[in-house]
This record gives C-alpha cells, structure tokens and sequence, in this order.
C-alpha cells in the first residue's frame, strides 16, 4: 500500500512524518518518531497504556490510524514535564509510589492529566472511573489514586 | 547475629520511603522497555500458530511467504537445537511445535521481515496442513474416561497404576495418621472446588531484540524476571555455549512469574542467525493470552476433621492441577502450602499433575497456592460458623508459630502468623457493623519464601559515591531497597549509590526475580559485599593510622579506632578514604556470591467485605485490609504495593478472570475487553498492615512479600461471598451469573 504523508504537531512542534494507511498511530509515534513512551499493552484500546490527547482530548492510540493525525495536535507522555521541570502528577506519582513495574505509568500520568485540567477537584469515584480504562495490574491502584487526589490538592492550592 | 538482638536494630536509612531512582524515567516514559529499543537494519518477526487444540502437523509450506518481498528467514523446529532432553525440551517444544500442534495458538513457525507489516503479511501465506487429533481442555474431563491421553511418554514412575493417563505426577507429603484424627473429630466436613485458569496479565507482552553475529556470538535484549536463565535456555536451544550470548534485562513491564521462562527469545536468536540481522520480537496480547502463562486450572477435595472446640484433628487434600500439555502443573504447592498455617497432629496431602490441550502453565505468583488455599480456608471458614467460632478465634487456636512441625515437613523457626491473626482481630475492619447482602470474609496464607544464586558487586568511586551491580530485574522497586540496605551498612546517603542491573556478561549467575527472593536474598549480598568493602576500608584507615586492622571499626560512614588499645585518632570519612584509594592499596570494591538457605517463609491474614446484589449476582469488594509479616520492611511502600497488587490480583481470580475455552478447544477470550482484569472503578482502597518479625535468617530480619500476599484473597473474598450470598462457593470465577443461579438453587452448580 503506498505510503502517506502527514503533517502534525507532536508535543507543540511541527512533526511530519510518513506511514502505512495501516498503521496506528502509536505505531508511528514509536516506530517512525522514536517516542516509545506511550506502549502497546494490548492493540485494542482496552489497557490505556497507549494514551496520548489529539487536539485535547483523551484517546488511546492505539486505535487511531496515523494517517487521522493529519493536522492535529498530539500530546504524548515526552511533552507532560516542562523540560527539566516534572508535572506535579509526575512527582506525586513517585512521592506515593504510585508505580512498580512502570509500564502504565505513561498512560496513567496522560490520562490523569487530562481529567484535572477538566475537574481539579474530583472525587475519589470520579478519579477511580476516569481511569477505569488504564489497566495496571502491579498496584492494585491505590497509591496511584492517592497520588491523583494529593496532585489534585497542590493544583488547587496553586490555583 | 542472634535474633534478640537484632530485635533492637536501630536504623538509619532501612524503613523510610525514599523516591525511587528509576522514578524520573518511568514517569516520563524514558524507560526503556523490551519493545522500546531499535538496531540498524533491524528486522521484525512474527509467528505462525496453531488454530487447533490438537492435530498432527503433515507439512509446513513456506515458500509464498519466502516469495514475498521483505522476507528475509523463516524458521521452523528444524532450526533449533535436537537432542535436548528434561525441561530444555519441553520449552522448545512449547515454543516451536515439531510434529504436533499441542494447544491453539501453538507456534509452529516464525518470519523475519522488513517491517511488522510484511512479517505479518508473510505469516498469513504460510501453508500448514493439519490432521486433528481429539483433544480435551478441561481438568474433569482430562482424567474421565474418554479422554485422549496428551503424552503418556511424560508420566513420571510414581504415578501409581490405574490413574489416568493425563496424570503425570503425583506428590504426596504430611504426618501422622489421617484416619485417627478422623476418629477423634466431632466434625467432618469435606467438599470439591474448582478453580479456572487465569494469566498474570502483566501490561507489557513479551519483547526482545536479538543480534547473532557469523562468528557464533549473539546479543539479547528483552524483558525478563531472570536474564541468566535466558541466557542459558537460549543457548541450549539454539546449540551455542551460554557465555556467547550475552543477554541484557529491560526494564521490565510486571511478569509476576511467566516472565522467567522464555517464548519468544529464542525464536528471535534463531530468526538473527539465519537472516544475518538482528531481529525484534513483539507479541501481541491475544498472543500472550494464547501461548504464554497461564497460571493452572483445579480441581481440589478437601476434608477436615475439628473437635467442637475448633482444635483441628486432621486434614487431607488432593489437589489437581491442570498444567497444559506439559508435565509442568506446580501440584505439589497446594499440597504443601494450604495446612502449613496450622498446627495439625495428622496430615495427608497429595498434588497431581494433570495434562490438556493448554498453553504449557507458568508460574504464577506462588504458584499453586491461591487455588489450593481457595479450598482449604473455604472448609475451615464454614466449620467455624458451624460450631459458632469466630474464624480468626478459630485459626488462632491451631495458628502454627515457632517450633511447630508444618504438615509439609520443616520445623518453623520464629514466624509471625499469630501477630498477623492479632492485628487482623484488632483491626477496626473487624468490627465495622455489616449490612444487608454484605458478607465478611478472613482467610491466611503461607508461603515458603525462597533464596536462590545471588552475585552482587559494588564499586566505590573516589568520590565516594557508589556504583552497586545486581543481577535480578527490578520489578517492582527493588534498586531503591538495595540502595537503602547499601547506604545503611555503608553510612552514606541513599542517592549516594547507583544501582544497576548488570548483564549476563558483566556479573556472575543469578537466579531469577521470583520466589519473593530479591529482597532477601540479594539484599543479603548486598549487606555482605559492602561489608567486605568496610573491612577493606578499615583496613586502609589502619594503614594511615599504623595500627591493627582489627583495631578499626566501621560505624556510620566513619572508620574509627575501637577497642582499648587502638590509640585516639580522628574518625575518617568514606568520602576521605575513597579518595585517597588508588594511593593506599588500589580500587575498593566487594562483592558476594551465595546461595542462602535461610529464607522466612511469609504469612499473611486477609479481612474483606463484599457485597452481593441479589438482582444480578454481582460482587463488590467494598473493603479489604491486608495483614502480612514482612520481617522488616526496608521501603515500606513498595512492601505495601505488594501486598496490594496481590490482594488486588487475587480479588480478579475470584471474581472475573477465567480461560473460557469452546468445544473446539480455542481460546474465546483473547483481548482485555474479554479477559476481564480488575479496573479502578471496581475497588476500594486495600489498607495494609506491615508485620515485622524478623526474619532470623537476614541480618536485617528481611522475609520475602511478593507472594504470600496472593495466596489468602482467592478464599477471603469466597468466605465473603459465601456470607453475603448464604450459598457456600465452590467455583471460581464468582461470576454475577454463577452467583446468582447458586442463590436461587442454594448451591453452586457448574
């Protein structure tokens, strides 16, 4: 299949790229672009290990074609810290041990993110659904819950 | 150093919770994981797989797929090592089939091609002519009669005459006479459970990157619980000597005991060899469900015998593991494991190993325990609501503690079973009222903890800081345990000391990361190699101040004379020594090697509350506390996060996961919408209490936890379920729809 080429924006900078129509887009962003951050755990956008935002909002990209980017915006795991300056997601993830072996971290931190840009202040239950669709099966997600609600409190604090 | 005293340690850095040092990099996803890591030229592979459960293989026709453009090798078993025998074979056997497909998703053949696209592509054109052969998935039906036998050839000779041929092994282990106790019991109560298979269902799916040069050395890169054991499964089966290939661990995306054998690894080698490049590897998650894991499925009878006071006067079990094709069900776990918590005068227990047309089983997580124990605390928990006991009353009258003989054989030194039984009575849990269609349940659990080969080295800097070698993946935290039994020996900060996994080429053998060892085990020689690093840094101190070797003492960080005759001088810095090193004798490094023996086996009591919805059969965990001894916990949130990953683990086996195989012997469950783990929204908060009984066996009391905290949920949440629900559950998964039909007929069927 001839191969397409796509214009887009990754993490605030111009990213072409080409691809395969068949492709996903977390292929792309792995394989093409070396951003092997966001992971595969299982291809059918039912782990969240592969979350990124397109134009802002939450999907797993694993289940969206690379050649859909074209003109969108993408947000991965790489452009979450400022530089050298980690989100506060990002440390509390680690001040709780909010992790063990790792690999949804990216997904988690992504996807958390998002909801507290919508919701600085959510509930318990509203966190524990927002992220039903990232699996982690090391934490049993507790610290990683308690990591959300201590990064939503020093947001609000912030604000 | 005696158990009194080290009762009293006073720590500096051991038990605070200090940020990982690998923290930085996997919140940023800098992590390099097994499918993160590229090489020019690199090819990608696929695999062909059985689309039977059992059939011959007549003919493999591979060359329209060797036509395709991009392809560059294709292998079949004829590429790989002939001649093995013992475990050897049995993995190549699962890895790549020969002249039987043994299981759907068998592996029969692999490409290596340009992109994943045309390795895929290639796959597809691959013609494989099968004869089906009958076949049989499931426990019961395995050992009925009907059945056809999977390999009789693997029934090992203690198999008595008149088993069925599926059963391949049997294990048997106890004490005292059975039927004596029986005599004496004022209650017997013996039932059946069944448990389904389930796969640890760790994220990330099984990667490597491998790189065979014509000079006959290799290169490995992949995710692994165990590198060495790659290293040596691989050159077996590829027919290289071990030191040739040099294997590297990733970062490691969780594993929880399937990741320390090998799938994929060696297909990789074998693919690189024969195209002359180096080859990656990836599986896809129907993969994995379909030809890596899974834990067992079982069939368990269990028979107590208790006097009205709840003394427990007998137990038998037989419990029947089903292990795949391979003669590889851990039976004797169960058998071993599910009394140990007790003290009981007369014991008989036996483990079978069962054979079906399944993915081989690997390890999981104390393997054979959860199940075993399902039906073991399950008996134990309905006795005690027939005689009015409270069941933690009941479990502490028979609670084994130290100097009792366990059903298993060993005579416990000190344990800490009873503490984990008071803490768990103690609890608020405990009492918190219930309310309609809820349910408490309470179970324990064992288990024996292990020590294995261990090889650590550290070097010191000159500037006093600190590079520390291990050889067991990380999978969970353990770097930051190391550093912080590294720094208290040594006396210097925590981030003072890097730790790394090593490769198999610049460290001696170490076992795999499993059997709740690391932290033990290569903690202990961690202590020990920093410990030869003091003696020499006292040594040199001696050097300076022309006094006896013997006559320094190494405390905090410092050298300091000690002892009546040593003389007055200042105290010397590490920081002072190691700079001063290459000039007083040369570099400064320790290092140790050993296979320590003296592991604390782990208990654990678990409390949970569930509620049961009568309309639809669904089970909520609405809360669950974790009590386990940890000897003593060096980071206590990662002991923490074991305890609840396993909790959390264990609660998914009880309530969703299950293999649902179809009358064509196929996996039906292939994704994670289908195979259903547990998600945020389906738990509460697990609240954790850390028991310290310290171990006798470390010198900082360390007893293993990655294990243990799975073995007691599979039954919690059944005792809790079994309350709220008043139907007693004998079968795993409690899904809503078995639970509801066991309400309406007052007990479980099928």
């Amino acid at each position: 299949m001839s191969k397409q080429v796509v214009s887009t924006k990754v993490n605030g900078d111009p990213v072409d790229f080409i691809c395969d129509p068949r492709e996903s887009l977390l292929d792309v962003l792995r394989d093409r672009l070396g951003l092997t951050g966001s992971k595969e755990g299982c291809g059918t956008g039912d782990c969240g290990a592969c979350s990124i935002t397109l134009d802002g909002r939450l999907v797993c990209s694993c289940l969206v074609l690379g050649v859909e980017a074209e003109g969108k915006e993408i947000g991965t795991i790489e452009g979450v810290a400022d530089g050298a300056d980690l989100h506060i997601l990002q440390e509390k993830i680690i001040d709780h041990a909010g992790l063990q072996c790792g690999v949804c971290t990216p997904g988690i931190i992504v996807a958390a993110k998002n909801l507290l840009e919508k919701n600085d202040n959510p509930t318990e239950t509203e966190i524990r659904y927002w992220l039903a669709g990232n699996l982690c099966r090391c934490t049993g997600y507790d610290k990683i819950i308690r990591a959300v609600q201590d990064a939503a409190a020093e947001l609000r604090k912030a604000a | 150093m005696a158990f009194d005293q080290q009762k009293d340690q006073q720590f500096k850095y051991i038990g605070t919770r200090p940020k990982r040092q690998d923290g930085i990099d996997k919140v940023t996803g800098q992590a390099k994981y097994g499918a993160d890591t590229y090489q020019a030229g690199m090819l990608h592979g696929s695999i062909v797989r059985s689309p039977h459960a059992h059939a011959r293989i007549l003919k493999i026709d591979t060359s329209e797929a060797e036509a395709l453009d991009g392809v560059k090798a294709i292998v079949t078993r004829a590429d790989f090592a002939t001649g093995l025998t013992g475990e050897n074979w049995n993995i190549l056997e699962n890895i790549m089939a020969d002249k039987r497909a043994l299981y759907d998703g068998h592996a029969l053949a692999a490409i290596a091609a340009t992109s994943p696209l045309i390795a895929r592509d290639a796959a597809k054109l691959v013609k494989v002519e099968y004869e089906p052969l009958p076949h049989v998935t499931d426990i019961v039906d395995a050992i009925s009669g009907g059945a056809p036998i999977i390999r009789e050839s693997s029934i090992e000779a203690n198999v008595p005459e008149g088993y069925h041929k599926n059963i391949c092994r049997r294990f048997e282990c106890g004490k005292g006479d059975v039927e004596v106790g029986f005599g004496e019991a004022d209650l017997i109560v013996e039932r059946d459970f069944f448990t389904e298979a389930t796969h640890q269902g760790y994220i990330e799916p099984h990667a490597c990157l491998a790189h065979m040069t014509p000079d006959g050395k290799g290169e490995l890169w992949c995710t692994t619980q165990g590198h060495y054991n790659v290293q040596r499964i691989c050159a077996a089966l590829l027919g290289i000597e071990t030191s040739q290939l040099k294997v590297t661990a990733s970062e490691i995306g969780g594993g929880f005991g399937a990741k320390t054998t090998v799938f994929i690894d060696p297909v990789a080698c074998a693919l690189s060899r024969k195209a002359n490049r180096p080859v990656k590897m990836v599986m896809n998650r129907s993969e994995v469900l379909r030809a890596t894991g899974p834990a067992s499925s079982s069939w368990s009878t269990v028979k107590v015998g208790m006097k009205k006071d709840g003394t427990i006067t007998a137990a038998q079990g037989t419990y029947r593991l089903q292990g795949g094709a391979f003669p590889s069900a851990p039976s004797e776990s169960p058998a071993q494991v599910t009394f140990a918590p007790y003290d009981i005068e007369h014991a008989e227990m036996v483990g079978l190993s069962v054979l079906t047309n399944r993915p081989k089983q690997a390890a999981y997580r104390a393997p054979g325990a959860p199940m075993g124990v399902f039906a073991s605390e399950q008996v134990l928990d309905e006795m005690a609501h027939e005689l009015g006991i409270d069941p933690i009353d009941l479990r502490l009258k028979n609670a084994a503690k130290e100097g009792t003989k366990g059903v298993h054989g060993p005579t416990y030194k000190r344990i800490g079973l009873i503490e984990t039984l008071e803490a768990a009575k103690a609890h608020p849990h405990y009492s918190i009222p219930l309310k309609e269609n809820q349910g408490r349940g309470v179970a324990c659990g064992f288990w024996f903890n292990f020590g294995g080969s261990t090889s650590v080295s550290m070097a010191l800097s000159e500037d006093g800081s600190v590079a520390l070698s291990i050889g067991t993946p990380d999978i969970g935290g353990s770097r930051a345990s190391m550093a912080l039994m590294a720094a208290e020996v040594l006396g210097i900060p925590y981030e003072d000391i890097r730790v790394t996994i090593a490769d198999t080429a610049s460290l001696g053998y170490n076992d795999n990361t499993h059997g709740s060892r690391v932290t033990y085990a290569v903690g202990l020689a961690t202590i020990e190699a920093c410990k030869s690093a003091t003696q020499e840094l006292c040594k040199r101190a001696a050097g300076e101040w022309g006094i006896d070797p013997e006559a320094v003492e190494w405390e905090d960080g410092y050298a300091r004379p000690s002892g009546p005759n040593a003389g007055s001088f200042e105290p010397l810095s590490l920081k002072q020594l190691a700079a001063k090193m290459t000039q007083t004798g040369g570099p400064i490094n320790g290092h140790f090697e050993a296979s320590p023996q003296t592991a604390g086996p782990g208990f654990a009591t678990h409390l949970v509350d569930v509620e049961v919805d009568p309309e639809t059969g669904k089970s909520t965990v609405i809360r669950y506390t974790v009590v386990m001894d940890a000897g003593k916990a060096i980071h206590p949130d990662y002991v923490e996060g074991q305890m609840q990953g396993g909790a959390v683990q264990g609660i998914g086996w009880a309530l969703n996961e299950e293999y649902v195989y179809g009358e064509d012997g196929r996996l039906q469950n292939t994704v994670f919408l289908d195979y259903r783990v547990p998600v945020a929204s389906d738990l509460p908060m697990i609240d954790c209490v850390i028991i310290e009984v310290p171990n006798p066996g470390h010198p900082f009391g360390v007893r293993g936890v990655g294990e243990t905290s799975i073995v007691p949920p599979l039954a919690a949440v059944a005792n809790a379920v079994s309350a709220a629900s008043g139907v007693r559950q004998t079968r795993l998964p409690m899904s809503p729809p078995r639970v509801l039909k066991s309400m309406k007929e007052g007990k479980v069927v099928g």
